[in-house]
């Protein structure tokens, strides 16, 4: 983990790019007055808010990230068709669980974009972490071998997330 | 506007709003409120990404321009989906919402609850 070099006048460049970009697809127009009202955001926003900034990790593998996010994407299609089945048969052959995951990921950025990923995929919704952060509490809506769920989450979704930070 | 393009659109509408309704019927149906919360997360982004495709999809035909309003829709909503849902989770666990009897790990709740690591004196299926 190592802190962006700071500048003084342009405080989060990423960030400042970020903005601009969606204020301009927020306005859904390229007119020199947007453009020019886009970039006085841009630059004033993130020279009042870049005091509050946390210390976060940075993305070290980019490539990997892109992967990661279209493999998510993926699996948030495969989530939608498997809840869609299980809410449309009996709530009976339903099999709900706390699940407690181990987590080797650290830092406050990795497990919340791992915790978002979780709920956003195929059954399973995160409750709750643990204080020391070493647990995720995970609510699954049908479970039907803990072993495998947790190995499931830890190598498809942890490992990548560990690598692209680096931690 | 061509026909085929109405097809696909309507296609695109029809998809996401059968998602929309199974999502919302699901919340009506499913047995306790941690299961409850799975429709909403889940089929509802699928619906919303049926609904947004198909809008993208109609501006582009009917008024040759590309809107751009629906990716950063799909965007907040990817961002905010699974917050709001971690949100509702914390808050029954605190105010001890009853879960279904046949829950496995009923035990981790409470440990969940105080945010503790997990006491594995009650499960024996790890």
């Amino acid at each position: 983990m190592k802190l962006q070099a700071r500048n003084r006048w342009i405080p989060m460049p990423a960030q400042s790019f970020i903005l601009f970009v969606v204020w301009l697809l927020l306005n859904n127009s390229v007119a020199p007055g947007q453009i020019l009202l886009g970039a006085f955001l841009a630059w004033t926003i993130p020279l009042l808010v870049s005091p509050m900034q946390a210390r976060q990790p940075r993305v070290l593998r980019h490539g990997l990230a892109v992967r990661y996010t279209f493999m998510v994407m993926y699996d948030i299609v495969v989530a939608n068709f498997e809840v869609a089945m299980r809410v449309l048969g009996p709530n009976r052959r339903l099999n709900p669980a706390f699940v407690a995951i181990p987590l080797d990921l650290e830092g406050d950025l990795p497990i919340t974009l791992l915790a978002s990923t979780i709920s956003l995929t195929p059954g399973t919704v995160s409750t709750e972490v643990s204080e020391d952060r070493r647990w995720l509490y995970v609510h699954a809506l049908h479970l039907e071998n803990e072993t495998a769920l947790i190995e499931q989450i830890k190598s498809r979704y942890e490992a990548p997330l560990k690598e692209i930070f680096g931690c | 506007m061509s026909t085929t393009v109405e097809l696909i659109v309507s296609a695109f509408l029809l998809m996401g709003g059968s998602f929309v309704l199974l999502g919302s019927f699901g919340l009506l149906k499913l047995p306790d409120f941690f299961t409850r919360l799975h429709a909403p997360t889940k089929a509802t982004t699928l619906g919303l990404a049926g609904l947004l495709i198909g809008s993208m999809i109609y501006f582009f035909a009917a008024e040759q321009r590309l809107m751009v309003h629906e990716l950063l829709i799909t965007l907040f909503l990817l961002i905010t989906a699974p917050v709001s849902a971690h949100m509702l989770a914390k808050t029954a666990l605190h105010h001890q919402v009853k879960s279904l009897q046949r829950t496995q790990g009923r035990s981790l709740a409470e440990s969940a609850r105080e945010r503790q690591a997990p006491s594995f004196s009650e499960d024996t299926n790890l």
